[in-house]
């Protein structure tokens, strides 16, 4: 099936060409594309801005910027990361591009409403952007809004939440989407146990997004509502109750953790097989642990909470549950170790990425346990642990997941090989300045130190330091990583239909694929992942 | 874990320890695992990959194994916290008042502190009190941590095991001068603290004044001090009259501090902003009646003619 594609073949690049033709696109594939170019700028402006915030923690005291400055940048740097990359990332880029092919359709079922959805996607991040410079101070509230903070700070914070709040519609729209589609546009014979363990996930994502996303739009709104009208629903000041906003934002904010994980977890049941040459080890157990992930995800938020004064019974249920959504997170992990066990491992750019997922997703798994038990909870909670927990759990985690997809997917979506060379070397750069920027956090939210705090005490110097220079080291990875991809992009050798000799449906056909994805609709006749004749070449 | 100086540290620490071990075990042996697969199965040693998709004796194997240590993590984790929220009997009772951007202990008869000064080896309950917005008192030393949330009783207790002197944190960000919300525990002998106590000088409390009522309801001395310190605005005591230079718009321009100017300062505080201070204070158009103002102005006029 190797076939050489030649770039001059009709495929959904050289469709139509021009702007507008992109700009008024219902293609899944080009609407993925404009989702990622979105995705990857607002990635690479949130991270100089975590770069500029370790910069100015290098040492003690105010170097670089105010208290001021920093606390906008990281309320800044935690919208943009949250709301605008991680939480669409990689339903909204790989999701939109590869879920109608690997289920073997031509397009998902509503295009229009997946074009709207990207509007509305670009609307609530100009929004977002807006509320940093439309005269008065940016928002200073955190990424979580607590109140009666944000109900009572001078910062734009209405704009920062309509922000939110639109963002959380394009969520929702394509939550619909993707169950709609998996429901009914797949191809015939394809039954759902049949379904390739990517869709799967995202299937499992998409109930999250349509379900819990409107807790938080209503939550953004009160919050508006308490600021414009003064109504009391949160401010003790008018009569309402803090704790209970923290309820409303981690209803939704909990399980939106799982919105940014399950896709990740999809990837990489895609990748190991692939570099393998051998099925999936556990398929079943893999699908049921993404829906109980899904499910039981809904009744951990109160974990974000342990602190706040909720009563010893709920401390106890919440922390009881953490422990339970964890189980079926291990036996993932357990079953993609034994998917490479036994096969035939080409250690490729992407599986090199997604081993490193498992690597760093382990770390931020056990340190999510510490944080999640009562007792340990008590020390660590607001602490540099946490910040560096979610940062292996999204970055580590989310983000390796998605670098992994861009080094698998790229020759599909381009039709062009990257430098292996390269994608080794930034890899290597990434993955070192990434575990020394964010171990030491570890050790710093153990001995005490804060989040959110601009500046600290000189017990921590070095640690900071070591943390800092780290940051440097990862951004330059990042750099060479993007540029090999960025390079290639109209230089790379013409990529085969089948690189990797994978054998799920977006390998069937050409690299670009076709405008309409299949010239022939195809008919699924057996399980995935079945490899009758492995390549080890 | 480093050292713990309360009653409290042993059971966090051991739940601590207890989850840090299995994690330690977990993340090097799967790591390890990897690494001798992707040597033993390297495409180049290994060109015959197995098939098989699946045992279902391992599925449950590491299905159990995984539930029954995640529920022993969970229940060192309780076993620690437990004993945190049973306060015994005669704990002696400190109020712990946090407001943007400072820590104030409150020990009873009008004696507090800006540094929490406890005895050594007796149990001591700090009632969590906010004044402005959400704040957490922390005293990592002593395991300790708990959410200071206007309007609710929330609470802490430890024994202090250790004499010395320990950080305390606010840990739940508070706006401007979050980092700066810092403040130490003082642990002392039984007769130093008694001893230090007895000297405590009842706060002064200024001359009762509407206005200065006012001016503490409205959280004015947060960022404001009556003592000529530099908090997060400019002090306001001896103001009245005097020259200053403020930043405007349109530069630089030198004020008296008048009737009109104290006014102006309250409704639109980022106009005419004192030299040397950021422009962070929010309008209180809206929030504070005209009547009300004039009595804030009033006091703060009052003061300096003295």
């Amino acid at each position: 099936m190797d076939n050489v594609t030649t770039p001059s073949q009709e495929n959904y690049l050289n469709h139509k060409t021009g702007l507008w033709s992109w700009l008024t696109t219902t293609d899944h594939k080009r609407i993925g594309l404009m989702y990622l170019y979105a995705i990857v700028i607002f990635f690479l402006s949130a991270a100089v801005l975590g770069l500029m915030m370790k910069v100015e923690k290098m040492v003690p005291g105010q170097t670089i910027m105010t208290a001021q400055t920093y606390n906008a940048m990281f309320t800044l740097h935690g919208i943009i990361m949250i709301f605008i990359v991680v939480v669409p990332g990689l339903s909204a880029v790989f999701g939109n591009f590869f879920l109608p092919i690997l289920i073997g359709a031509k397009d998902v079922k509503f295009p229009k409403l997946n074009l709207l959805s990207f509007y509305v996607y670009i609307a609530g991040a100009i929004l977002g952007l807006f509320s940093q410079f439309a005269g008065g101070h940016s928002p200073d509230t955190g990424w979580t809004f607590y109140v009666p903070y944000s109900t009572t700070a001078s910062s734009n914070v209405v704009l920062a939440l309509t922000a939110a709040f639109v963002l959380g519609f394009s969520s929702i729209l394509t939550g619909l989407n993707f169950i709609v589609t998996i429901h009914k546009m797949r191809a015939p014979g394809m039954t759902w146990f049949r379904m390739p363990l990517f869709p799967w996930s995202l299937y499992a994502t998409a109930w999250i997004q349509v379900l819990a996303t409107p807790v938080i739009g209503i939550t953004l709104l009160m919050v508006i509502a308490e600021r414009v009208l003064h109504i009391g629903f949160f401010d003790p000041a008018l009569g309402g109750d803090p704790v209970l906003y923290q309820h409303l934002f981690w209803i939704y904010s909990h399980p939106a953790v799982y919105v940014m994980i399950l896709p990740a977890m999809g990837i990489v049941s895609e990748i190991f097989p692939t570099f393998s040459q051998k099925p999936i080890f556990g398929y079943g157990a893999i699908v049921v642990s993404s829906l109980a992930i899904a499910l039981v995800g809904y009744f951990v938020w109160g974990h974000h909470m342990f602190t706040s004064g909720i009563s010893y019974w709920s401390r106890w249920f919440f922390s009881f549950l953490t422990f339970i959504v964890a189980v079926p997170s291990a036996i993932k992990v357990f079953n993609w170790v034994s998917t490479m066990y036994g096969g035939s491992v080409d250690m490729k750019p992407p599986l090199l990425y997604a081993i490193s997922f498992i690597f760093l997703f382990m770390i931020g798994g056990f340190t999510g346990l510490t944080l999640g038990s009562l007792a340990p909870n008590i020390q660590l909670h607001d602490t540099d642990f946490v910040v560096a927990h979610f940062h292996y759990i999204i970055f580590g985690g989310m983000g390796f997941a998605f670098f992994a997809a861009m080094h698998y997917w790229y020759p599909k979506i381009y039709g062009v090989m990257y430098s292996d060379r390269w994608a080794y070397i930034g890899w290597g750069v990434l993955f070192t300045g990434f575990n020394i920027l964010y171990f030491p956090m570890f050790i710093l939210g153990i001995q005490g130190m804060p989040r959110r705090y601009f500046d600290y005490l000189p017990e921590f110097k070095t640690t900071q330091m070591i943390s800092s220079i780290g940051a440097v080291i990862l951004f330059t990875g990042l750099i060479i990583m993007i540029s090999n991809l960025i390079y290639h992009r109209r230089r790379g050798a013409i990529a085969p239909q089948n690189p990797w000799h994978g054998v799920t449906l977006e390998w069937m056909i050409p690299s670009p694929p076709p405008h309409e994805n299949f010239d022939e609709v195809p008919t699924i006749t057996e399980e995935p992942y079945t490899f009758h004749n492995p390549v080890t070449k | 874990m480093f050292e713990g100086a309360s009653n409290l540290a042993a059971g966090v620490d051991k739940a601590f320890d207890f989850i840090f071990y299995i994690s330690a075990f977990f993340i090097i042996g799967i790591t390890g695992f990897m690494v001798f697969i992707l040597f033993k199965f390297a495409r180049k040693r290994h060109k015959q990959p197995q098939q098989f998709r699946g045992s279902v004796k391992l599925e449950v194997l590491w299905t159990l194994i995984p539930t029954i240590i995640a529920l022993l993590m969970f229940y060192y984790g309780w076993q620690g916290f437990k004993p945190m929220r049973e306060v015994p009997k005669g704990a002696m009772e400190v109020n712990a008042i946090g407001r943007m951007w400072e820590w104030e202990f409150d020990y009873g008869n009008g004696k507090r502190s800006k540094e929490l000064v406890l005895p050594v080896n007796r149990n001591v309950k700090l009632n969590l009190i906010s004044e402005d917005v959400n704040h957490s008192l922390a005293i990592p030393a002593f395991r300790v941590k708990e959410d200071v949330v206007p309007g609710y009783k929330n609470y802490l207790w430890f024994k202090p095991t250790k004499l010395g002197d320990y950080d305390i944190y606010c840990t739940e960000y508070c706006g401007l001068n979050h980092s700066g919300m810092l403040s130490k525990a003082k642990i002392l002998d039984s007769a130093a603290y008694n001893q230090w106590l007895a000297e405590l000088k009842v706060t002064k409390v200024l001359p009762s004044s509407e206005g200065l009522a006012l001016m503490k309801k409205n959280n004015c001395l947060s960022c404001h001090s009556m003592s000529g310190a530099k908090v997060v605005g400019p002090p306001l005591n001896g103001i009245f009259g005097k020259k200053s230079l403020v930043v405007t718009s349109s530069g630089e321009k030198e004020i008296t501090i008048d009737e009109a100017y104290l006014k102006r300062s309250i409704l639109s505080p980022n106009d005419e902003v004192v030299k040397g201070f950021p422009a962070v204070m929010q309008s209180y158009k809206g929030v504070v009646s005209d009547e009300d103002i004039q009595k804030m102005v009033d006091y703060l006029k009052a003061q300096d003619a003295e």
